[in-house]
C-alpha cells in the first residue's frame, strides 16, 4: 500500500480526486452541520426530511435546487465581471489546498514557502467579493463589496502577524516543514518525549489572533458586514442567484475548511497526534486533521449563532488598535523566548 | 464624455491639490426591506457609510380606519381597532371600549375589569417578548429570536384560549367582555367565561417569562458585542422626546418618568403593585433595557390580578341596539408601543361621526429624521429596531 502511495502518477491522481470531490464535500457537511447545530441551538429540529434520515440530503437537495434557477443578471450589470466573481472566490478558497498537508506524504505540494502561498491565495477571495459588489450595478452590493474589501486590509495584518510567530517558532515557512517541527520533542522526561502543538508552546495569542482574523476573512459572524442581512439584505449576494449563488455559498464554506485547515496545521499540529508512528499516520493523518478541523468548524458556528455583528469602525478599531499590536507583542515575545531558550 | 475627463485630467495636472469630490449616494430603504418591520420606506442620503439626511415615507401601510370607522356601528369598530397595532391587538380595544362606555355612561363590572387588564398586560408581555427577540436579530443574532418567541406562544396560546384569537382577539364587548365562550345563545346564564385551568396555566406562562428575560439577560444584555452596538447609539434626551411627542418605553427609555397605567384609570391599576422602569442615557440599550423590565411588572401585575379576580358578570346591562349619545371623549391607554389614544365624536347615531386615532408609533416615528442624521448605516437598523413601531400603528 505504501509502494502504491510512493507512484507519483497514483498520488497526483489521488491528490487531485481529493480536492476536487473532496473540498466541496466536505463543504456540503459543513453545511449540514451548521443547519443542525444551528438549529439545536434555537430548540428547533433542523432539517429532517430529505434522504431519509436526519435530512442528511438538505445540502444535496439545496444544490440541486440552485442549480434549476435562472442564472439572472442585472440589466445595469458589468456582465462579464458579474459572471466572473463567484468563479474568482471559488478558486481562491480552492487553491489554499494546495498546500494543506493531510498526511505526510498526501499534499499537492509541499512549498517551501507554503504559509505565504496560503495567505495570499485565501486573501484573492476578497477580490472576487469586490468584483460582485462593484459589477452588480446595485447599492447595497456595492456597500457589501466596499465592506468586504476595507475588512480584507484591516484583519490581513494580523493574520499574517499572527502565522510569523509560529514560522519563527518552526523556523520554516513550508506547513509540512511546521507539522514535522510540532511533531519533535520540546522537552523530554526520562524516555518520555513530550510533544506538543505550537498552541501548547506558548502561541496561545497568535492563535487568539489568527483565529479572530480568520473569521473576519471568511466574513463570518461576528464580522459578517459585507452581508449584513437586516442592513444590507445580502450585500454582495444580493443580486446573485441560481448556480452563481451556489459557488459563492459553497465558497463560504469550502473558506471555513481551508483556513480551519491552515489554523489547525499552524497551531494544533495538523495530521499529528501523538503516540502514532509514522506509517499510521500515513493513513489517520487526514482523519486527525479532519477531526481538528471540525472542533475549528463547530467553533465557527457556535460563534455565528451567539454572537450579534459588530460594525464597521468597531471592526477596525478591534484591528488596528488591538490585534495588531497584540501580534506585534505576540512575535516579539516569540523572538525572545526563541533566542533566549 | 472624453471631453470633460480630459478636462478634469488636465485641471488636476495644473492644480495638485485638487480635492476629489465624493457625491452623496442616495441609499433607498424600503419599503421592501428586511429590516423595516412591514412597509417604511427611507429615503436616505448617505456619504459612504454616514448619513447626511433620511426621509421616512410613510403611508404604504394605509387602510383609512378612522374613515371606515364612520360608517360602522360601535360594535363593529372593535374588530378594526385591533388590527391597528397587530402585535398587541388586545390592548387596541381597551381605550376604545371605555370611550364609548364613557359616552354612553356604563361601568363594566369588576371581573370583565380585571379580565380586561390581565389580557392587556398579557398582549403587552406578548409584543415586548417581540421586540426583545426581533432587535438581537437585526444587529445579527439570530438566536435569541427563537427562544424569546417560544415563550410568546405560550402567552399567544392563552389568549387565544380565552378569546379564541391569537392576534385579532375582538373579545371585548360595550360594557364588559364576551361572555360565555362555548356557551352560546341558548346558554346565556351559563357563567363560563375563562377556560378551565387558564388561571394556573397563566401563572406558569408568566414564571416562564420571568425566566425568559433572565435568559435574555444573559444571552444579550450581558453580550459585550450588543452593548457596544447600542450603548450611546440613538439617543434621544428627555426635553426632544416630549418635544416630538415620543411615548411608552421609547419615552421611559430617555428617562421621562411617565406611565399612564398610573396616571389615568382606564383600568383598575390604581389597585396594583407595580414600578415604571426607566432609562439613563435613552440610547437603544435602554430602550431594550425597559422593554424587558416592562415583561417583569407586566408578569408581576398578571400574577396579582389572578390573586384578586373577582366573581360576578362578564356584561354591564346595556341596550339591545348601542347608540352613543351625543357627545365627544378623548380615552388614551398605555399601549406596548405608547400612548394609544381614541377621540370619538357621537351625534347620538349607531356609529361615531369621526374617530380620531392617536398611535402611538405614528409619533414614535416622527422623531427618525432627526435622530438619524449623522450615525451610520448599520446604526440605521439599530435605532430603526429600537423604536419597536409597527406599520399597522404608523399608517392606520
Amino acid at each position: 500500500m505504501s509502494a502504491l502511495l510512493d507512484n507519483f502518477w497514483i498520488l497526483l491522481v489521488l491528490k487531485v480526486v481529493l480536492i476536487a470531490a473532496v473540498v466541496p464535500g466536505v463543504a456540503l457537511v459543513f453545511i449540514f452541520a451548521e443547519l443542525k447545530i444551528s438549529a439545536h441551538m434555537q430548540s428547533r429540529i433542523g432539517p429532517y426530511f430529505a434522504g431519509g434520515r436526519w435530512g442528511w440530503a438538505q445540502p444535496l437537495a439545496d444544490g440541486l435546487k440552485f442549480m434549476q434557477k435562472e442564472d439572472l443578471v442585472p440589466a445595469d450589470a458589468d456582465t462579464p465581471v458579474f459572471k466572473f466573481a463567484p468563479m474568482v472566490v471559488l478558486m481562491s478558497t480552492i487553491a489554499v489546498f494546495v498546500i494543506v498537508p493531510f498526511s505526510p506524504r498526501l499534499i499537492v505540494r509541499d512549498l517551501d514557502l507554503g504559509v505565504f502561498y496560503a495567505l495570499a491565495v485565501g486573501s484573492f477571495g476578497t477580490i472576487g467579493v469586490l468584483m460582485a459588489g462593484w459589477s452588480s450595478a446595485n447599492k447595497y452590493s456595492l456597500m457589501g463589496g466596499l465592506r468586504a474589501g476595507a475588512q480584507l486590509i484591516a484583519y490581513e495584518l494580523p493574520l499574517v502577524l499572527a502565522v510569523v510567530g509560529v514560522v519563527i517558532q518552526a523556523g520554516t515557512m513550508s506547513l509540512n516543514g511546521i507539522v514535522a517541527a510540532q511533531a519533535a520533542p520540546v522537552f523530554e522526561i526520562g524516555d518520555f518525549a513530550v510533544r506538543l502543538p505550537y498552541l501548547l508552546q506558548g502561541q496561545v495569542i497568535g492563535f487568539a489572533i489568527f483565529f479572530i482574523a480568520m473569521l473576519a476573512e471568511l466574513n463570518r459572524t461576528p464580522f459578517d458586514m459585507p452581508i449584513a442581512e437586516s442592513e444590507l439584505v445580502m450585500g454582495y449576494l444580493t443580486e446573485y442567484s441560481g448556480l452563481r449563488f451556489t459557488m459563492f455559498f459553497l465558497a463560504e464554506y469550502a473558506g471555513m475548511f481551508s483556513m480551519s485547515a491552515i489554523a489547525a496545521t499552524l497551531f494544533l499540529g495538523g495530521w499529528y497526534l501523538p503516540g502514532l508512528s509514522l506509517d499510521v499516520l500515513e493513513f489517520a493523518g487526514p482523519l486527525i486533521l479532519m477531526g481538528k478541523v471540525s472542533l475549528l468548524v463547530f467553533l465557527i458556528i457556535w460563534f455565528r449563532w451567539t454572537f450579534p455583528r459588530l460594525r464597521e469602525d468597531q471592526l477596525q478599531r478591534l484591528a488596528w488598535k488591538w490585534l495588531i499590536p497584540l501580534a506585534l507583542l505576540n512575535i516579539v515575545g516569540t523572538a525572545v523566548a526563541k533566542v533566549v531558550l | 464624455m472624453t471631453d470633460r475627463r480630459l478636462a478634469a485630467i488636465h485641471a488636476a495636472d495644473v492644480q495638485v491639490s485638487v480635492e476629489l469630490e465624493t457625491p452623496e449616494m442616495t441609499l433607498n430603504l424600503g419599503p421592501q426591506h428586511p429590516s423595516t418591520h412591514g412597509v417604511l420606506r427611507l429615503v436616505a442620503k448617505v456619504d459612504g457609510e454616514i448619513i447626511q439626511s433620511v426621509e421616512p415615507v410613510i403611508g404604504y401601510m394605509h387602510r383609512g380606519y378612522e374613515k371606515l370607522a364612520e360608517v360602522r356601528t360601535y360594535p363593529q369598530i372593535t374588530a378594526l381597532v385591533n388590527r391597528i397595532d397587530w402585535v398587541s391587538g388586545f390592548a387596541n380595544e381597551i381605550p376604545f371600549m371605555v370611550a364609548v362606555e364613557r359616552l354612553m355612561g356604563i361601568e363594566p363590572p369588576p371581573r370583565a375589569q380585571y379580565i380586561r387588564l390581565i389580557l392587556t398586560e398579557m398582549a403587552r408581555i406578548s409584543s415586548h417578548l417581540v421586540f426583545l427577540s426581533s432587535y438581537p436579530l437585526e444587529l445579527g443574532a439570530a438566536t435569541p429570536l427563537m427562544h424569546a418567541l417560544r415563550e410568546r406562544e405560550r402567552v399567544l396560546d392563552l389568549i387565544e384560549g380565552v378569546t379564541g384569537g391569537r392576534f385579532h382577539p375582538n373579545f371585548n364587548r360595550i360594557g364588559g367582555v364576551k361572555p360565555a365562550a362555548g356557551g352560546g345563545s341558548t346558554q346565556k346564564k351559563v357563567s363560563q367565561d375563562l377556560p378551565a385551568g387558564f388561571l394556573a396555566d397563566t401563572r406558569k406562562a408568566m414564571d416562564a417569562c420571568d425566566s425568559i428575560c433572565d435568559d435574555m439577560v444573559d444571552l444579550v444584555l450581558g453580550n459585550e458585542i450588543f452593548v457596544e452596538r447600542t450603548r450611546g447609539v440613538g439617543i434621544i434626551p428627555s426635553a426632544r422626546a416630549l418635544d416630538f411627542g415620543v411615548s411608552g418605553p421609547n419615552l421611559r427609555g430617555s428617562g421621562v418618568h411617565f406611565d399612564l397605567r398610573k396616571t389615568d384609570d382606564y383600568l383598575p391599576y390604581s389597585s396594583f403593585e407595580f414600578d415604571i422602569p426607566t432609562g439613563t442615557n435613552g440610547d437603544c440599550f435602554d430602550r431594550y433595557f425597559v422593554r424587558m423590565e416592562e415583561i417583569r411588572q407586566a408578569a408581576r401585575i398578571v400574577r396579582q390580578a389572578i390573586d384578586g379576580l373577582p366573581g360576578g358578570d362578564l356584561q354591564a346591562k346595556v341596550p339591545r341596539i348601542i347608540k352613543v349619545p351625543k357627545g365627544e371623549i378623548y380615552v388614551r391607554a398605555e399601549n406596548p408601543k405608547g400612548e394609544m389614544g381614541y377621540y370619538v365624536v357621537s351625534e347620538g347615531g349607531r356609529g361615531p361621526y369621526r374617530l380620531k386615532i392617536r398611535s402611538a408609533s405614528f409619533s414614535n416615528v416622527s422623531v427618525l429624521p432627526w435622530l438619524l442624521e449623522g450615525q451610520l448605516v448599520p446604526d440605521i437598523i439599530a435605532i430603526l429596531g429600537s423604536l419597536d413601531f409597527v406599520l399597522g400603528d404608523v399608517d392606520r
